[in-house]
């Protein structure tokens, strides 16, 4: 599988911070392909910089305001989703539906303290890896109908999947209906957390971290054998299939990631905001990712996080100047990016790759 | 028997509006070749604009029956005033490009004019149940049926029957299908390939506007209208095949069919039976019951 395009892509783009590095080493590893980047950007050295970076963000956000910290926790939590829409879009499949992932990895996180047999635990770490793997699971069983399909028939595909499930929350009074339920205060390694304040610190740094894992894992991805050939099947499929892979054993994969990271950053919300509701599923939500996805553009994952941040910026001011038009605001936001910036924000740093280009 | 019989007049009801709607969906993007998600806020719109007219017939102490007219002329409104702005203003600027881009266009559209419909409206439901009284009820051996449905039975017939005439028995028609064939040859040949577009765009808007209009003294015309609308509406164009009518003539009779029989028989999973059809389907035959267009496989 290695490309000549391979050494290109896996020499890490200016301007993106330690993602994209460690992806490099690792590339090399897995596409077997030996390139330059592998000296600088040792396993050692990407895990130094990580750690480093993850030491002063939990830094200053001690020193944050709260609803500085909200923003950010809610941002990056969104974000984890959108990465989703992201690699799926990379892997050839457009989703409207990523609202399915997100509430499914939410609603697991929230319900797993009520598990019987003893199985039940409140620990935030084991909900939330219980929600992404959930989302997983019901990304592997749908995949193989959906990888079936491509463009315009995927997209509704996902996005009628999503508000099935929609219907049968907003129905469903075991689940508390279209109110939702409450989800129970998580513990951290078996100690309770204490006061509010510190809940809100302890379950943004969780957030942080979790991002930064999965931004480290999804970069290594996509320089990966199978994320390479994800973006092949996202170029031109039938091409992927006369060179010996399968296109839709690609996509159905490219959708179980997008799954994952769609019920992480579903189960991260939920445990922060301490309550989950069938809007999670909603199109509204579904929108919202796919409108950060696009402003983002499908090059940098770091941009993601950007246009995430934004997003939630924007919407916290909407409330006070526009309160009754917040889709029209985002629905034409959404139109002057395709017209004006069709590869999106993360095309304002990132430096043009041979062959690359935003599908 | 008689629960049966309810299903199965429940279904033909719900499916002859559901046509209507889906006519016009397939028949964009059989033209177009744009799978347009906003089909549902023009729904809405429809809808909304007949609550509106039906409400000035009272007003102006007009005759009930004029609110049939009304509610036919609301639709025509939404579909000449909707139709050609968007397709000229915006969809024509992407022609061409990848559908998923043009997918991203309409859902854009899709947002603002939900939006658009609430500064104009307002969040409160409408609700318009006189052109209902006017057709009374009639005794059907064991069941009291409404009257207007068999007027919604009757429009989907007309709309149905006349499209499909519009298309394969006129010269506007024939020239319609040499488009759809090949806009390039067709061009070359005179056609002006851009009036088609515009004019079958608009066609198919008046088609969403007309199962709004018509179904809106059947429901409460509220937010959230449009949303439902595009993913069942979608459903049924997807069993039929997209691009072909007898295919959503077919698809609403058969979402019709499961939708009311888990409305009586298993209420709370309504949206996912009419789900779990469509991916039976779909198993079977990948491009739905009739391939009139060919799905992009890989």
């Amino acid at each position: 599988m290695a490309a000549p395009g391979d050494a290109a892509a896996a020499t890490p783009a200016p301007g993106s911070a330690a993602p994209t590095g460690a992806a490099g080493a690792t590339a090399v590893r897995a596409a077997g392909a030996a390139t330059a980047a592998s000296s600088r950007w040792s396993p050692a050295r990407v895990a130094l910089i990580a750690l480093v970076a993850f030491g002063a963000v939990a830094v200053a956000a001690l020193l944050a305001p709260k609803w500085l910290l909200f923003l950010t926790t809610m941002a990056l939590s969104h974000g984890l989703a959108v990465l989703g829409v992201v690699v799926l879009t990379r892997g050839g499949g457009a989703t409207f539906g990523q609202g399915l992932f997100f509430a499914v990895g939410a609603y697991v996180a929230a319900l797993w303290p009520q598990l019987p047999w003893g199985l039940g635990s409140t620990d935030a770490v084991v909900r939330v890896l219980v929600g992404m793997a959930a989302a997983g699971v019901v990304g592997a069983v749908f995949a193989p109908l959906l990888a079936r399909y491509r463009g315009i028939f995927f997209a509704m595909l996902t996005l009628a999947l999503s508000m099935v499930l929609f219907g049968l929350l907003s129905k469903s009074n075991a689940l508390g209906g279209s109110d939702g339920i409450p989800v129970p205060r998580p513990t951290l390694f078996g100690t309770e957390l204490g006061g509010h304040a510190r809940v809100e610190y302890l379950l943004f740094l969780l957030t942080a971290g979790f991002t930064l894992v999965a931004s480290l894992v999804v970069a290594v991805y996509w320089r990966s054998a199978a994320g390479l050939v994800a973006r092949a099947v996202a170029g031109n499929a039938l091409r992927v299939e006369y060179l010996g892979a399968s296109a839709r054993a690609s996509l159905a994969t490219s959708f179980v990631v997008s799954g994952l990271l769609g019920g992480l950053g579903g189960a991260l919300t939920g445990l922060v905001l301490g309550h989950v509701e069938p809007n999670f599923t909603n199109w509204t939500t579904s929108g919202e990712f796919v409108f950060v996805a696009v402003l983002a553009g499908y090059q940098s994952i770091a941009a993601v996080f950007v246009a995430s941040l934004l997003l939630e910026v924007v919407r916290s001011f909407s409330n006070l100047y526009f309160p009754n038009t917040w889709q029209l605001v985002l629905g034409a936001f959404l139109l002057l990016v395709i017209l004006f910036r069709p590869a999106g924000l993360g095309s304002l740093w990132q430096r043009k790759r041979p062959g690359g280009k935003a599908p | 028997m008689p629960l049966a019989f309810t299903i199965l007049v429940d279904a033909i009801t719900y499916a002859s509006w559901l046509f209507v709607v889906s006519l016009g969906l397939t028949l964009v993007f059989g033209i177009l070749k744009i799978l347009n998600i906003a089909h549902g806020s023009v729904y809405a719109l429809g809808a909304y604009a007949a609550a509106t007219a039906v409400g000035l017939v009272t007003t102006l102490k007009l005759a009930p029956a004029f609110s049939l007219v009304a509610m036919l002329l609301a639709a025509a409104v939404v579909a000449a005033a909707v139709g050609p702005l968007l397709e000229r203003t915006l969809l024509a600027r992407f022609y061409g490009r990848d559908e998923v881009l043009l997918l991203l266009v309409t859902y854009a559209l899709f947002l603002m004019l939900e939006d658009v419909t609430k500064l104009v409206w307002g969040v409160n439901p409408y609700f318009v149940s006189g052109p209902l009284q006017l057709f009374g009820n009639f005794q059907l051996g064991p069941m009291r049926l409404s009257g207007y449905d068999l007027l919604l039975v009757a429009l989907a017939i007309v709309c149905g029957v006349a499209t499909w005439w519009g298309l394969n028995r006129t010269v506007t028609g024939k020239i319609v299908l040499a488009v759809i064939h090949n806009p390039e040859m067709s061009a070359s040949m005179g056609v002006n390939v851009q009036r088609v577009y515009t004019g079958a765009f608009t066609v198919g808007v008046f088609l969403a506007a007309l199962g709004g209009a018509f179904t809106a003294p059947l429901i409460s015309v509220q937010p959230g209208l449009s949303v439902s609308v595009i993913v069942v509406s979608f459903a049924v164009v997807i069993i039929g095949g997209l691009g072909s009518i007898p295919g959503a003539a077919l698809g609403a009779l058969v979402v019709g069919l499961a939708r009311a029989a888990s409305v009586h028989l298993m209420p709370e999973i309504e949206l996912f039976s009419i789900y779990l059809v469509m991916a039976a389907v779909l198993v079977f035959r990948p491009e739905g019951l009739f391939q009139s267009v060919k799905a992009r496989l890989i």
